[in-house]
């Protein structure tokens, strides 16, 4: 089965629930960081549509895993890039799925390697459950539950598309 | 110790040809070597950060094995494990046990029962680091921080991730190395990373006296006049002359030395404007180069000990990287049959 989700739809979800938090809030001027690579994607785009002039930051957590012991170092770790100052800052991570929770944790872990930010807002475009640490999204696109065969990715950059398929078993 | 063959192949690869070692370049090819500059690349922008350690080798204990003395390769080395938040353990060996007797086995037996997971090895004898790396517990990595006058890799990449940030590229490029080749492990371990990288021509520029007699086969050039030497150039590498191990009449005299191939600003004028000049320090001005060069605007001298911590934080973490996969890959096979 290959299904394609309406990508659209989803990042409105997005916008609309990161626009009714921020004000919830009271952030005026937040700042978007997204995890490579879907992340990365998305926060260009949301970072457009929340009307966001600065730059977007991107993070590669390859080296803030925790699994190295168990699988060893990505090979194609390409240098994060925050171009902005992150202390007392309010940031929206993003990435594209959330499942045991373990990426978030080390990307936490290496935000706080730039400074301390004021606070730190989780979207993801996709909520897979199955979570292994007690980190939640504060805004989802979309809960999915899939079967043990399938798998979900998003493509991209452009257009941007997402694909649930089977696992060869 | 028996002499080793330095050009042993395979010993620091994994089966699928990851780093598990690293200590020579001989059998690395280009995607290796990119992927040592492009993770050290990575390893530069956290040195850009407010806290600059990261993770990576936590709760793991490297220790520098230095047979012999140096300050400036040792704390680098120092600087990139303490980075990847490892425990460091500096042993300065020329002055400590094998003084009292013990065997290099011995001594090595004896780190290895305190559970360390890395040496970082510099010894006078060509092929020391290959001798431990044949014989030390499986797990173990061991990183060549210069052997003897076989190679000294680590230095010869962090030389190529500067080449590759001033130059942003290796293809074309007209690459000198000049001065002490003889005694240079440092060169050799060069002329290996500039031809795996596909630099157009390397030359090597130096009295006959200071050249080894199989120069050439290494894949370069000679010349023994700087004006042509320099002529068109894109990188000039200037090498330490080693006065420490000049025995012998290999040359007349410093001021000699300097006059025909040491760097001068006239001489530097000689190269293409933009040639970078570098230098792996410690200089000795006025005997292979002018101060005016090495503080000059074509120096990129510092960034050579910049980006020199990076070099090392990749190799450590990418040789630990394929220990952790071999291991796994052989716990897994245990456990199928």
């Amino acid at each position: 089965m290959t299904a394609l989700l309406n990508i659209d739809q989803l990042i409105g979800e997005l916008e609309s629930g990161l626009r009714r938090q921020l004000e919830e809030r009271g952030i005026e001027a937040p700042v978007v960081v997204g995890i490579r690579t879907g992340g990365v994607w998305l926060a260009d785009v949301l970072s457009k549509r929340l009307g966001l002039t600065g730059p977007f930051g991107e993070l590669d957590i390859s080296f803030y895993r925790d699994d190295f012991s168990r699988i060893g170092l990505n090979p194609k770790v390409r240098p994060s890039r925050l171009p902005f100052e992150t202390e007392g800052k309010d940031i929206i991570l993003i990435d594209d799925v959330i499942m045991s929770g373990r990426t978030i944790r080390a990307a936490m872990n290496e935000l706080f390697d730039y400074g301390r930010p004021a606070s730190i807002m989780l979207a993801t475009l996709i909520d897979m459950g199955a979570r292994e640490l007690p980190i939640q999204p504060d805004v989802v696109g979309r809960k999915l539950t899939l079967q043990s065969h399938q798998r979900v990715k998003l493509r991209g950059p452009d257009p941007l598309s997402i694909e649930v398929r089977d696992t060869d078993q | 110790m028996t002499a080793h063959d330095p050009s042993s192949t395979s010993l620091q690869l994994t089966s699928d040809g990851q780093l598990k070692h690293f200590l020579t370049l001989d059998d690395l090819d280009r995607a290796l070597l990119t992927d040592i500059l492009d993770t050290a690349d990575s390893f530069i922008e956290v040195g850009e950060r407010t806290i600059k350690n990261v993770p990576l080798l936590r709760g793991r204990t490297v220790v520098n094995l230095f047979f012999e003395s140096s300050t400036r390769t040792r704390s680098t080395f120092e600087l990139a494990a303490k980075r990847l938040s490892a425990d460091v353990l500096n042993l300065d060996i020329s002055t400590s046990a094998t003084s009292k007797g013990e065997s290099l086995s011995d001594t090595l037996l004896n780190l290895e029962a305190m559970a360390s997971d890395m040496f970082v090895v510099r010894h006078s004898q060509s092929g020391a680091p290959h001798f431990i790396a044949e014989s030390v517990t499986p797990g173990v990595a061991i990183i060549n921080a210069g052997d003897g006058r076989h190679a000294h890799p680590t230095q010869a990449m962090l030389d190529m991730l500067t080449i590759r940030q001033h130059k942003s590229r290796f293809e074309g490029l007209k690459v000198a190395i000049v001065g002490d080749i003889l005694h240079s492990r440092v060169a050799r371990s060069q002329i290996r990373a500039l031809n795996t990288l596909g630099v157009a021509e390397v030359r090597v520029i130096a009295p006959a006296t200071l050249l080894p007699s199989d120069v050439e086969s290494l894949g370069c050039k000679v010349e023994y006049d700087m004006t042509r030497g320099l002529d068109d150039l894109d990188v000039v590498i200037m090498l330490r002359l080693q006065r420490e191990r000049m025995e012998g009449a290999l040359l007349p005299s410093e001021r000699e030395f300097y006059r025909l191939y040491g760097l001068s600003t006239e001489k530097l004028a000689l190269a293409r404007p933009d040639c970078i000049v570098m230098h792996p320090g410690p200089i000795n001005r006025g005997v292979e180069i002018e101060s005016a060069v090495a503080d000059g605007p074509q120096s990129v001298i510092l960034n050579q000990v910049t980006n020199g911590i990076a070099i090392r934080m990749a190799v450590m973490s990418m040789a630990m990287s394929g220990q952790v996969s071999e291991r796994a890959r052989a716990r897994s096979q245990e456990m199928g049959s």
